[in-house]
């Protein structure tokens, strides 16, 4: 089939040597939990199964035509036994569904002591930019036991951000955040897949995840050249696009102080409040007239296809630093 | 241990539907639904043989984890034109265009559908759809998925979208037109004394599946035209870039594409139906159940799309919510397949072809059924969505489901469409091969996708490769099993024994006219004064 045949060969013996993997390597604090539910799961589908096959095999010899002048009686049917095939199978699924949406909530619910990376996806590569400075293609580096949390988004389609040793995946869309968190267990090199099909190079938008012990994540850091922290490039932005003459300005700005809203509410000129998270001020950069604060002019001009999906993640990071800590809990 | 139809007894009807005119004429101005559906047979039956083939250099490209057979562009394309053309130019046809058309006439004694010009409207637009589809896949392909997402499909393909998305649109017209026909020939044309609680439950899952045709298949159209207009004149629809909304397609998508799981999957659960209760000489257990059962189905069925969409960032909240409707209708799914297996009971089974096939149906449709239960769990799904988890899924319901039951319908009513029997060993032998290698394709694909291989990946990590070997293996069982009966029914057109009205002794209008039947099927519309599959006790008369 392949012109060359012989290196696919050798490459399955040697995969053949080292066996069949079933599970995935459990790498992240949620993987056994969600392990555990799979094996109910798997424990109630492989006993049903075996109920089906082998009551219909029973029937299908027991009962099998002796004589084409057989009579069977007729048999209409048993209430009780639809009752209890239909209420079994719901009490099953009840349980099913409140033991895999309270572990769904722990999934999409990032804890607050959780340090955030920007992840950007496009056609076909992950880019990863740390608190720190660092920043990483296709490679993800982590400290393990200390929660991450990443806030995604796309420079075109729609990707998905897949770690399945984790046991986690969110989709990275274009024009919104979404985040996803984890804390690594166990200190080892896994794959990042992108999960969403994406176009011609989709199989080869992958990656890995390195988790390392909290040292040698130390020495990663400090290892790795760091560039500009996020707040440091967000800053020198704020200046490149003049933003401070608007927003730093003083009583008689023409547009509103960012220092100290971020997590805080703000009214609107239509009556309406809105919560200043990422994505509300992701907004207001690129579409800057879709929701103006109370007492200011819709006359900022809009940014849309001037700044880039990092370079917004960059202010982003600027203005929450404006904001002393208590005020960073929100979340998009 | 069946029933040998006796040999040489029978012979073909003089006159027939078959016979009584000839000529490509005679075919293509028909408005025969018999006839009708044979060109639909034709034409599906091309269609399945090209996606079968599209999926076999898939799984010969999946044989090696690099991607050495061909490049990505075009193994994306040839991913996108399987599900195409198994999706929407075979399965949802399949049973309901094919068997549908033939039999829900025959089945309430009526002498056509209620609008005949109007049913073989319906295979011209099928037939226009396929066409441009056609043209689209002969010049260049298209490599969206099938599920054309958005904003890949409106904006970033540069492949042949609008063709392949025009070809699909006007398909639809062809099932809103089979479902509006089926619906009003039930309601309107049952012959005298078939009452609804009398008819047999084929007929109830294409009421069923009509409705689902009819409701959901215009928000698919709807969708599709939204991506054409972005397409071609960038309005701000579904490209955040213009304005839109990415996951609004996703909504509009599912909300159809869901239910057309059901569209694929309840016909073939009413052949089901039919046959475990012939080759049981029983009537079917809990007729009310199982007929309720697929209302039940195609109304939930509307309420769940949103379980395609748990990590796209819908709020939490809502994939709870679909979640848990999710899991409601997993409950229809599984009373059908109890009261199947109650029917058995006690009963004088016979191992024909047609029995093994639904033996086989209700075996992998429950396989299919309890990984679906992985899916609807929230925390699972996170891990699962789009792995080869999914695509072992859903395959386990429409192959090993849905075309399960449409080949024992096939074989069950051969004789009545062609007038001749198969060769019942080789009927058998195919449904054991077709059984093994459909297990040995997909099974090692639900474990692939635990490990956490992302489905439409033309290249993979070395460490997936032992268990594409062995699905690929079964692929090639799987093709000999399906080439079989495609070489026995086209012999046995010539050389079959003729069938006789009744060759399985079954209960059912349609087989108290001969076969294969006249035009108007019926010499004198017949009265009804009993309840389906009413076995026994039996008139001799009946054991023609």
């Amino acid at each position: 089939m392949t012109p060359d045949a012989s290196p696919m060969l050798a490459g399955l013996a040697a995969a053949l040597q080292a066996g069949v993997p079933i599970f995935p390597d459990q790498a992240s604090s949620i993987a056994r939990r969600v392990d555990l539910l799979y094996y109910f799961l798997t424990g109630v589908a492989l006993f049903f199964s075996a109920l089906i096959f082998s009551t219909v095999f029973y029937f299908a010899i027991k009962y099998r035509q002796r004589s084409p002048d057989e009579r069977p009686l007729p048999i209409h049917g048993s209430l009780s036994l639809e009752i209890l095939w239909s209420v079994v199978p719901l009490l099953l699924t009840m349980v099913m569904f409140f033991w895999g949406a309270t572990l769904f909530y722990e999934i999409r619910t990032s804890p607050s002591d959780a340090t955030t990376l920007y992840v950007v996806g496009k056609q076909w590569m992950w880019k990863i930019q740390h608190p720190e400075g660092q920043r990483e293609i296709n490679m993800l580096h982590v400290p393990v036991g200390h929660p991450v949390r990443l806030v995604m988004t796309s420079e075109d389609v729609i990707h998905s951000f897949f770690i399945p040793a984790f046991r986690i995946k969110m989709d990275v869309l274009p024009g919104r955040y979404t985040d996803l968190w984890f804390t690594a267990t166990k200190p080892g090199t896994y794959h990042l897949f992108c999960a969403e099909y994406c176009g011609t190079k989709h199989s080869a938008m992958r990656g890995s995840v390195v988790v390392l012990e909290p040292a040698d994540y130390q020495a990663w850091l400090t290892g790795a050249p760091a560039g500009e922290t996020p707040e440091v490039a967000g800053a020198r932005l704020f200046r490149q696009f003049n933003c401070h003459t608007c927003h730093e300005a003083g009583p008689t700005s023409r547009g509103p102080s960012l220092h100290e809203v971020y997590g805080k509410t703000v009214r609107l000129r239509t009556g309406e409040t809105v919560a200043v998270d990422d994505a509300y001020l992701r907004e207001s950069i690129l579409l800057s007239n879709a929701k103006v604060v109370a007492g200011f002019e819709p006359v900022m001009p809009t940014y849309q296809g001037q700044i880039s999906e990092e370079g917004v993640l960059h202010l982003l990071a600027y203005i929450k630093s404006l904001t002393r800590e208590e005020g960073k809990g929100a979340q998009p | 241990m069946s029933t040998a139809p006796a040999a040489g007894k029978h012979e073909l009807p003089r006159v027939h539907y078959l016979n009584i005119d000839y000529g490509i004429r005679s075919w293509l101005f028909t408005t025969d639904h018999k006839r009708i559906a044979l060109l639909y047979l034709a034409s599906i039956s091309f269609f399945f043989v090209l996606g079968g083939l599209f999926a076999t250099i898939i799984r010969l490209e999946l044989l090696t984890p690099a991607g050495d057979l061909m490049e990505s562009e075009t193994y994306n394309k040839l991913f996108t034109m399987h599900g195409i053309a198994m999706i929407f130019f075979f399965l949802i046809p399949s049973v309901p265009a094919v068997l549908g058309n033939f039999l829900v006439p025959m089945m309430i004694g009526a002498r056509d559908l209620a609008f005949p010009r109007i049913n073989l409207l319906s295979w011209y637009i099928y037939t226009l759809g396929g066409l441009f589809t056609l043209f689209a896949m002969a010049s260049g392909g298209v490599d969206t998925g099938w599920t054309f997402y958005t904003p890949y499909s409106s904006t970033y393909s540069n492949t042949h979208v609008m063709a392949t998305a025009l070809g699909v649109f006007i398909l639809g017209f062809s099932s809103i037109l089979t479902g509006f026909n089926f619906i009003i020939t039930i309601h309107k044309m049952r012959a005298p004394g078939l009452t609804w609680f009398r008819l047999p439950l084929f007929i109830w899952a294409h009421y069923a599946t009509s409705v689902i045709m009819i409701l959901g298949t215009p928000v698919v159209a709807i969708a599709i035209a939204l991506v054409g207009i972005e397409r071609l004149f960038h309005v701000g629809i579904f490209d955040p870039a213009l304005g839109g909304d990415p996951v609004l397609f996703q909504h509009l998508f599912w909300f159809y594409s869901h239910p057309a799981v059901y569209i694929m999957i309840l016909p073939s659960m009413g052949v089901i139906s039919e046959i475990v209760c012939c080759f049981s000489r029983k009537k079917i257990f809990g007729y009310p159940f199982v007929a309720f059962s697929s209302v039940a189905i195609a109304l939930l069925g509307f309420l769940v799309w949103g379980h395609h969409m748990f990590v796209s960032s819908q709020s939490m909240y809502a994939g709870m919510v679909f979640s848990i409707l999710s899991f409601l209708v997993a409950i229809p799914s599984a009373v059908k397949v109890f009261n199947w297996t109650a029917t058995m009971y006690k009963g004088s089974v016979m191992y024909n072809a047609p029995m093994l096939y639904a033996m086989g149906f209700i075996g992998l449709f429950t396989m299919g059924g309890l990984t679906g239960l992985f899916l609807s769990t929230l925390a699972t799904d996170v891990h699962l969505h789009d792995t080869y988890f999914v695509v072992a899924h859903f395959h386990y319901i429409m192959v090993g489901g849905a075309i399960m039951g449409y080949l024992g319908g096939i074989h069950f009513w051969w004789p009545k469409i062609s007038g001749r029997l198969y060769p019942e060993g080789w009927a058998r032998f195919s449904a054991l091969v077709i059984f093994i290698g459909f297990n040995l394709t997909f099974f090692p694909q639900f474990v692939l996708g635990y490990l956490g291989m992302p489905r439409r990946y033309h290249a993979y990590p070395p460490e997936f490769q032992v268990l594409n070997v062995m699905s690929t293996a079964g692929a090639s069982i799987l093709a000999v099993g399906y080439a079989i009966p495609l070489v026995y029914l086209i012999w046995s057109l010539r050389y079959g024994l003729a069938a006789g009205p009744n060759p399985w002794g079954a209960k059912g209008l349609e087989w108290q006219t001969t076969s294969p039947p006249p035009t108007f099927n019926f010499p004198e519309t017949p009265v009804v004064d009993e309840e389906a599959y009413e076995y026994y006790p039996m008139k001799e008369a009946e054991v023609v």
